[in-house]
């Protein structure tokens, strides 16, 4: 065209980044890849390769290793032998290493984006602009927590050999989330790219190879979702870390289950966006490009449920429209594209599909005038308005550049529409109002809120899922602990902790005592079991000394809408927590000798142990109420101008299988955490001594505990368990049982999501400070939500 | 420079309501800003096609103490031809096609300026009102206008009273806009906001659509003479509050960002900025300008580039 022509149109024009350095790569390796085990290329022992191509044209780039059993089994065992050697190495050669990736990759970072960009689709201006320089940052900041390592986290060490699986709309940027923590924490690992979008990671183990990373740290297998599943589930792997569909991430957690094996699963979204009358309208509208045209919509937070206040919907519509004509498609490696192609052929279709099923329940579709490419796999930006919350389109991830709008009239209303997902991953509040931007941030169910912006990341903040998007952190402070555990751990006994028994019988009286009766315990009142059955509760000699309900299905669901009534506990200050939790400990103390009497009781320990178990429970309470106001996050160093905080929130409603073993301190020690943190508790005491529990109900209402935050169900262990798993209006679950239960409870909770923590059969020393009680118990209770606020005149 | 097809702002009655609801959130004006260079480029031919309309753009300006009317001789001769025959015509163009946008001067000048550009169609602009701190009555001021449209200047660049913004004196502002323009008559009038000197985007916004409003036919960010001149995102606001007046009242303002423009990518980022945010129909110089001086001379130099392969030298383009 000529100069003068275009000097007339004013159009653009191509802007097309060179391929030749990739395509120099892959031709240096014939098209082909091995797998990378035990610091060598290795062919696979399946010897079978699959292909991949550019999704912008189709054009085949390689063929890639697909790995069977065997080999994955080859390297987990490189792995397995290299765990020594990398542990041993200590904090500060691990950390130079780390750094020397981080040198690596920015050195060579044109490469890794030109090839990200052609294997996965995506424009190279993201590539180039935010993944690989969020790469290398991650690779930097994770060679600092490795330096401090054995300084900051003394009482924790290793997990082990980890899996890690990674999906492929971000292919660079998440092996960089999860292997530069796992290195960092002294772990090795196998990492199983996606099967579209293999290639920048075995460019990665080559820059492994070349900063002599110790063999076997480091194994790259390429493969399917069946090398994934052997990974899964093969026996010598410490954990599973998973990023993908939450159906995946079901399957990895049901198949874990029992195993001891640590996972992390970071899934699905329907992030909410949320735009008020006072935000900056013109801003918001850059941040939905941000929010659901980053990466084509193939984002776990995209924001891809607009909603509008009513009094601005239209204008702001009409805003986003206009927009959406000014976006541009094509190539990926073309430098003035907002949107590159979709993955692959199926996303593409799930896509239309979606789009039509939204056509269909009456969505009013909007997409730009203009047409995309035919070369390759491309889906126009749309916009669906007249949508409700029941329309399919506002309910399932789709994927894809499709955003669905919906209006809300007051900011109660936008919260409840924010809320009204299976999902928990993030969310984008648009306004000018600071209080109303805080007031909504801590009550959106989400472990990210962008306030005024979206889908800005940093290695030095959290970022994971609440609800069915997910468990576990990463990036920060907080991610770190997907990757180490606390060193006791190692010292958890099979059998429990044997205590004094008195050796004499249980006294008995001849004349008859008041009945009394323990009720279970609901909403702050003293309950009938519903199905009107009572079980005798037996002293250590099996005498019987007293009944309790027997609980069943019914109460659970009781105690569980109880426990939702009680949420104003998770509303109220640390402080005003910790006075509730100090009147219990004066309480108790009150009553010690009756407490210590009934453990003596019960279980027959002796009058010194009784004591013993009683003095340790007021001085736990004492531990939980000092800590209620003082296990309060961080402010995070994030890299662009805004304060990033890493609030700790209860999860919301738990339930707690108590130990059987310690009647009054596995209680105390379990129940009492929970609540410091502002949880709502549904509790089965022990099993077979449960009046301690009981006993403390009395405690609680003369201590101004309201009524919901504490619900004991009396009863079977194993019945009373299924269910609290089961329940989808439950956020969390401790299990302090057998290696079955635990199995179980880790199963059924796949369903919600909810984050579990179960002992696999293994047993504390309740009295032992270092496993009864500390931080570990408060991380379980909580979960980290990242709040960015940027600021500036 | 072709004749005006744009209706001029009539401006509006003062919308105090508007003013109060204006929002604007600065990092993520910023953010915004930062990509604009990052999500759009021109290559090769499309980068000299946009290279040369930027020259059309351009206010070629002189605003200097020691001005005299040697310089400012030179000044005009530069205007009349930016670029060397030789390349003029490698591009495909012939010279009558490549002019700048006008030519602008302090009022001393006006004379020598209009007389020299004289059967060019090159315009005269004039810097007024106590150009640039604008620290004189208002009646000096509207005098100033008055001389220098009677001297032969076709726009006056006005600089606002930046004590009324930071007063929040939005009606003072108006009417002191609203008789700048009536001073003009038929002269356009830009409205120099002098951002920086305006703390906060907000306040950019809030003077920009007043001075709209007060009917402003162009609105410009700075002197050149404040320590912080055009910026990314001043810009990005101003335009958004051209578009919104636009979409509000079907008048279209035109925009000058000055100060700080001296190099060929920055002249193209804002080309894009403007292309992105207003649309094509703002890429000319009647609804776009640069203030700026040394501009010209880097672009002239990626032009020479575009044709011989060869990075060249300044020396080697005929000096304003």
């Amino acid at each position: 065209m000529s100069i003068k022509k275009i000097y007339s149109t004013m159009e653009y024009g191509p802007a097309p980044e060179s391929a030749t350095s990739a395509m120099d790569w892959i031709k240096d390796h014939k098209g082909k890849f091995d797998l990378y085990i035990d610091g060598k290329w290795q062919a696979p022992l399946s010897k079978k390769y699959f292909e991949t191509e550019n999704p912008a044209n189709k054009d085949h780039l390689a063929k890639v290793a697909d790995a069977e059993g065997s080999d994955v089994d080859k390297a987990i065992k490189a792995a397995r032998k290299a765990l020594k050697g990398w542990v041993e190495l200590g904090a500060h050669g691990r950390a130079r290493y780390l750094y020397a990736i981080a040198r690596q990759v920015q050195k060579h970072s044109r490469l890794f984006a030109v090839l990200e960009s052609l294997d996965n689709g995506k424009t190279i201006r993201e590539t180039r602009d935010i993944d690989i320089p969020l790469v290398a940052r991650h690779f930097y900041h994770h060679a600092g927590w490795a330096q401090l390592k054995d300084t900051e986290f003394k009482e924790f060490k290793e997990v082990g050999v980890v899996g890690q699986i990674i999906p492929w709309n971000f292919p660079m940027m998440m092996l960089s989330w999860k292997i530069a923590p796992a290195l960092a924490m002294g772990n090795t690992l196998v990492m199983k790219p996606a099967e579209n979008t293999p290639l920048t990671a075995l460019l990665f183990a080559e820059i492994c190879n070349q900063v002599g990373l110790p063999a076997g740290v480091v194994n790259m297998i390429t493969g399917d979702g069946k090398a994934g599943n052997e990974l899964v589930i093969h026996k010598d792997v410490n954990k599973i870390a998973f990023t993908g569909s939450t159906g995946v991430g079901r399957i990895i957690r049901k198949a874990t289950a029992g195993t001891g094996k640590k996972i992390s699963l970071e899934l699905g979204g329907k992030s909410p966006f949320i735009v008020f009358d006072d935000a900056d309208l013109d801003s918001a509208v850059e941040g939905i490009v941000d929010a659901i045209w980053f990466n084509q919509g193939q984002v776990c937070c995209a924001g891809s449920r607009l909603l509008v206040q009513e009094s601005i919907a239209e204008k702001f519509y009409k805003k986003v429209r206009a927009r959406m004509e000014k976006l541009r498609i094509g190539n990926s490696l073309d430098k003035a594209v907002d949107i590159g192609a979709i993955v692959s052929p199926q996303q593409l279709r799930t896509i239309e599909e979606m789009v039509k099923k939204g056509v269909k329940e009456g969505g009013k579709l909007f997409q730009p005038s203009w047409a995309c490419p035919t070369d390759g796999y491309f889906y126009p930006p749309t916009l669906f308005t007249n949508v409700t919350p029941s329309s399919t389109i506002s309910q399932v991830e789709i994927f894809g550049p499709v955003l669905v709008a919906m209006s809300f009239r007051t900011h109660e209303e936008a919260l409840k529409l924010a809320n009204n997902t299976r999902y928990g991953l993030a969310a984008s509040v648009w306004t000018e109002n600071i209080n109303l931007a805080l007031d909504l941030a801590p009550r959106i169910k989400a472990g990210t809120v962008w306030i005024n912006c979206t889908n800005v990341f940093d290695a030095a903040s959290g970022f994971g899922g609440y609800r069915e998007s997910g468990f576990g952190r990463e990036g920060g402070r907080e991610g770190l602990h997907e990757y180490m555990k606390p060193r006791y751990e190692d010292q958890l006994l099979a059998k429990p902790v044997v205590r004094n028994q008195k050796s004499s019988k249980s006294t008995r009286t001849d004349i008859p005592q008041i009945d009394r009766t323990a009720k279970m315990y609901m909403g702050g009142k003293q309950s009938r079991p519903d199905g009107g059955y009572s079980m005798t509760v037996k002293d250590f000699a099996g005498n019987p000394i007293g009944e309790v309900g027997e609980g069943n299905r019914k109460d659970i669901r009781n105690a569980v809408e109880a426990a939702h009534a009680g949420s104003k506990w998770t509303g109220m200050t640390g402080h005003a927590r910790a006075q509730v939790l100090y009147y219990m400990a004066e309480n108790l103390a009150a009553r010690g000798d009756e407490f210590a009497a009934r453990l003596q009781q019960s279980i027959g320990v002796s009058q010194a142990d009784a004591n013993e178990e009683v003095e340790l429970s007021i001085q736990r309470i004492y531990t939980y109420a000092a800590m209620a106001d003082k296990y309060d996050g961080h402010v995070h160093h994030t890299i662009t101008r805004n304060v990033t905080l890493a609030m700790p929130e209860a999860l919301g409603v738990m339930g707690i299988v108590c130990t059987d073993e310690f009647p009054l301190l596995g209680f105390i020690s379990t129940v009492i955490p929970a609540i410091a943190m502002g949880n709502c508790v549904v509790a089965i005491p022990s099993e077979t001594a449960p009046l301690s529990a009981t006993d403390l109900y009395q405690v609680f209402d003369t201590s101004d505990l309201p009524g919901g935050v504490v619900n004991i169900i009396t009863g079977k262990k194993d019945e009373l368990t299924p269910t609290l798993a089961d329940h989808d209006d439950i956020d969390g679950m401790w299990y302090f049982g057998s290696k079955e239960g635990s199995k179980l409870v880790e199963e059924k909770s796949a369903e919600n999501m909810k984050r579990t923590w179960v002992n696999n059969g293994k047993h504390r020393n309740w009295i032992d400070v270092k496993q009864g009680e500390g931080e570990a118990f408060l991380r379980r209770a909580t979960q980290i939500k990242n709040i960015w606020i940027p600021y500036g005149a | 420079m072709a004749k005006t097809r744009i209706k001029r702002n009539e401006g509006t009655p003062l919308d105090l309501d508007l003013i109060r609801e204006i929002r604007v959130n600065r990092s993520a004006v910023e953010r915004r800003a930062g990509t604009m260079g990052k999500r759009r480029t021109v290559k090769k031919e499309w980068q000299a096609a946009w290279l040369i309309r930027a020259i059309s753009c351009i206010d070629l300006t002189t605003l200097a103490g020691d001005d005299t009317p040697g310089n400012v001789v030179r000044l005009c001769a530069k205007a009349m031809h930016p670029v060397r025959e030789d390349l003029v015509q490698g591009l495909g163009f012939s010279p009558e096609d490549i002019k700048v946008g006008a030519v602008c001067v302090y009022h001393n000048l006006i004379k020598t300026a209009v007389d020299t550009l004289e059967g060019s169609s090159i315009p005269v602009a004039a810097v007024s009102t106590g150009f640039p701190a604008g620290q004189i009555t208002h009646r000096q001021k509207l005098n100033e206008i008055r001389a220098s449209v009677k001297a032969g200047a076709k726009e006056i660049d006005i600089v606002i009273s930046r004590a009324k913004v930071l007063a929040g004196d939005w009606r003072g502002l108006y009417k002191e806009v609203q008789e700048f323009r009536e001073a003009c008559g038929e002269a356009h009038m830009k409205t120099i906001l002098a951002t920086g000197e305006l703390s906060t985007l907000t306040n950019v916004a809030k003077a920009s659509h007043v001075c709209m409003m007060a009917g402003a036919d162009f609105i410009k960010t700075s002197t050149g003479k404040e320590s912080v001149n055009a910026t990314m995102p001043v810009s990005i606001v101003m335009v958004r509050a051209i578009r919104e007046y636009y979409e509000r009242t079907g008048f279209k303002v035109g925009y000058k960002p000055a100060g700080g423009i001296r190099k060929a990518k920055q002249a193209v980022e804002w080309l894009i900025m403007i292309k992105e945010e207003l649309g094509d129909e703002w890429l000319s110089n009647e609804l776009f300008r640069f203030g700026a001086s040394g501009l010209l001379t880097d672009i002239e130099r990626q032009l020479e580039h575009h044709l011989t392969g060869r990075y060249s030298s300044s020396y080697r383009h005929p000096m304003a």
